[in-house]
């Protein structure tokens, strides 16, 4: 069979990769940089019979996105910076009410107006802590075209998979950079389909009771079944408690729904870290930097390698733990101020030999800037 | 189907305060859907926060209690992705139009056909009796502990002017007309708005001398007219009830039908 290749702009790949996934609804508002994700599913999503909506903010296009999840839909909505800060109240409400819902963020400088047109990413920690109050919470990234498709499908079905939204964190760079894709065939990335209940009309249903494997089956709105949704701690059936107990099990639950399967969720690419004695860890448009920065150094016989976190958040320490215990020094290279730099220190057994390569001035951060900062590390001068 | 059928009996009595008028609106809003003899599977409740949010907890529909102000949001995505389903979303008059305000005006000019309710105290009753944007000049509350110098909103003017295309208002004194316009709201193809004029007697009450839940009431009889009447022209001050208006536009989700079928033939 002759391989379907497009060379499209990566806001496209997330847009076809969330209908490869089921996307049937979206909502959403424009911003800079994110705005052909929208634009693309106005014109496809019609044409298959899914439904398309220009809400009048961000909050309103999270907060309807929510409303079509319930009704059985496979749901998604893309922003930045600013937008992505104005989701963060029904971000909550998506997590408590466990909802599956996909959120892109195409990350752009901030804070505020801050860089439109130009990378960064300086969400990453809004994406882990941007909503008030304890929870857990799955971040993706991805550095490529082909691995945009293939996260992007994932946070479909991580969302379905675990009643959860997901933050999908692009970056500028990836976001409008055109590059190849091979469109996978259809099959060929499995899909997780929405888990509903199998208890009968007139059968008690509990929404928010979790089987044995933890996963919690739905009922569509319309159904028939009727429940109670609420951003409140709730019982079984949905309706507000703020009975001790309940309020503890509840939090715990949304907590380690997650927070317990970080070796299921965690997804990263790993290069020469066999033998690696410095270990450089990078993640969307950085690590492809990062990349060159390796496979150069390796001609020269240096023994470098990366570790490409795909999952951000819930962070994979143990992961990073083992793949660093080696390392002479470890590198995280990002385009912010030391954002994940923070999770791999606690992570590792020598925090001090934990070093950071950024750039925050809106430009892209190339192997010569990585080059530069390890001769610095390593004490060379520059 | 009796009223009973309608509610989750377990959850009785409700926690509102005696005298509170939103209950009224609860047993109004029951009786319109009685009378529809609509089937609990097809209605979905969407609310945001306040007292009134909280009565989307008493009714056997399919129910949504969502975050302060973003009820409308909530319901447009319920409504747009399963169109045949009915969308009812009481709200407070905080919840509608202070932080909701601009939900509300959006909802009412895509003319999305879903019943929108504006349970009116004039107060912000849950957090203990704050001013609204309805509250109007002179009010006191904890907030305008002097007189408030906000202007209020004529609901029935704003919901006409963004584009909704059923408007009627009443108040709880009123019970028989709270179900026959909520009924002729919900039977209504489009945006329709419903405003009801509600007692809350711990905080607005209080505040600002209205005596107990039943002198409010009876105040709500002395201060309305019908629409049109000839009290209204010798008092321009009394306040009119009724349906404002009643028409037809194109709805939203027909529209988006028609557009599928248009991308769909490619
Ligand atoms: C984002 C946000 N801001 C503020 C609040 C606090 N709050 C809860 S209900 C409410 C107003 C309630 O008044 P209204 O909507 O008029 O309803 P009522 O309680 O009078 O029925 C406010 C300000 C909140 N829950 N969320
Ligand atoms: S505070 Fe006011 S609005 Fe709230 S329940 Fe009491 S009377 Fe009703």
């Amino acid at each position: 069979m002759s391989q379907n290749i497009k060379f499209i702009q990566g806001n496209e790949v997330c847009a076809e990769a969330a209908i490869y996934a089921g996307l049937d609804f979206y909502a959403g508002y424009p911003i800079t940089p994110s705005s052909e994700i929208a634009e693309h599913l106005a014109y496809r999503l019609p044409q298959i019979g899914g439904k398309f909506i220009q809400m009048e903010d961000e909050i309103a296009s999270l907060c309807a996105i929510i409303g079509a999840s319930l009704t059985g839909h496979k749901v998604m909505t893309a922003t930045s910076g600013p937008g992505f800060s104005l989701m963060q109240e029904a971000l909550g409400y998506a997590i408590m009410a466990e909802i599956p819902c996909v959120i892109v963020d195409v990350q752009r400088g901030g804070p505020s107006t801050g860089i439109p047109t130009h990378g960064s990413q300086g969400d990453v920690n809004q994406a882990r802590w941007g909503t008030h109050g304890d929870h857990s919470i799955v971040a993706l990234t991805a550095s490529n075209h082909q691995d945009l498709f293939e996260m992007t499908v994932y946070a479909f079905n991580l969302a379905e998979t675990y009643r959860t939204p997901v933050i999908l964190l692009l970056d500028e760079l990836v976001g409008h950079m055109r590059e190849r894709l091979i469109m996978p065939e259809k099959g060929e990335i499995p899909l997780v389909e929405r888990l509903r209940t199998s208890v009968r009309e007139g059968v008690d249903y509990h929404p928010y009771l979790p089987r044995e494997d933890g996963r919690l089956p739905m009922s569509d709105f319309g159904g028939v079944h009727r429940y109670n949704v609420t951003g409140l701690y709730h019982d079984m059936w949905g309706f507000p408690s703020s009975e001790p107990r309940t309020v503890h099990g509840l939090i715990r639950h949304l907590v380690d729904k997650l927070e317990n399967r970080i070796g299921e969720i965690a997804k990263f690419r790993e290069y020469h870290l066999e033998d690696a004695d410095v270990v450089l860890i990078s993640y969307g448009c950085s690590a492809r930097s990062a990349l060159h920065v390796v496979k150069n150094r390796r001609l020269r016989g240096e023994r470098l390698g990366l570790l490409e976190l795909q999952t951000l958040w819930p962070f994979a320490s143990e992961i990073v733990r083992e793949k660093c215990a080696g390392a002479r020094s470890v590198v995280v290279v990002e385009m912010n101020m030391g954002q994940m730099l923070q999770a791999v220190k606690t992570a590792v057994d020598e925090p001090e030999k934990v070093f950071l390569a950024n750039r925050i001035d809106g430009v892209f951060i190339t192997p010569t800037d990585i080059s530069n900062i390890l001769r610095l590390i390593q004490g060379k001068g520059v | 189907m009796a009223v009973k059928d309608y509610i989750r009996e377990r959850f009785f009595p409700h926690l509102w305060c005696p005298g509170c008028g939103h209950g009224i609106v609860l047993n109004g809003l029951l009786r319109a859907i009685e009378k529809l003899g609509l089937s609990k599977n097809e209605i979905v409740m969407v609310t945001g926060i306040g007292c009134s949010a909280r009565i989307a907890g008493y009714v056997d529909f399919h129910t949504l209690h969502t975050i302060h102000g973003r009820a409308l949001a909530f319901a447009t995505g319920v409504k747009l992705s399963r169109p045949e389903l009915k969308v009812i979303v009481p709200m407070g008059d905080g919840d509608a139009l202070a932080i909701g305000g601009n939900h509300f005006i959006h909802a009412a000019r895509r003319n999305i056909d879903m019943t929108a309710i504006v349970m009116n105290n004039r107060i912000y009753g849950m957090t203990g009796g704050q001013f609204s944007p309805l509250s109007g000049c002179g009010v006191i509350a904890t907030t305008s502990p002097y007189a408030n110098i906000d202007n209020d909103f004529d609901v029935v003017e704003l919901s006409k002017a963004a584009g909704a295309t059923f408007v009627a208002r009443t108040t709880t004194y009123h019970v028989k007309e709270i179900s026959d316009f909520i009924r002729k709201a919900i039977l209504h193809e489009g945006f329709s708005v419903v405003e009801i004029l509600t007692q809350c007697p711990t905080y607005f009450g209080r505040k600002n001398k209205e005596g107990e839940a039943a002198d409010m009431l009876r105040r709500y009889k002395e201060i309305t007219t019908p629409i049109g009447s000839d009290a209204k022209k010798e008092n321009p001050d009394l306040i009119e009830r009724g349906i404002f208006l009643q028409k037809e536009n194109p709805e939203y989700c027909s529209e988006y039908n028609a557009i599928i079928q248009q991308a769909m033939k490619g």
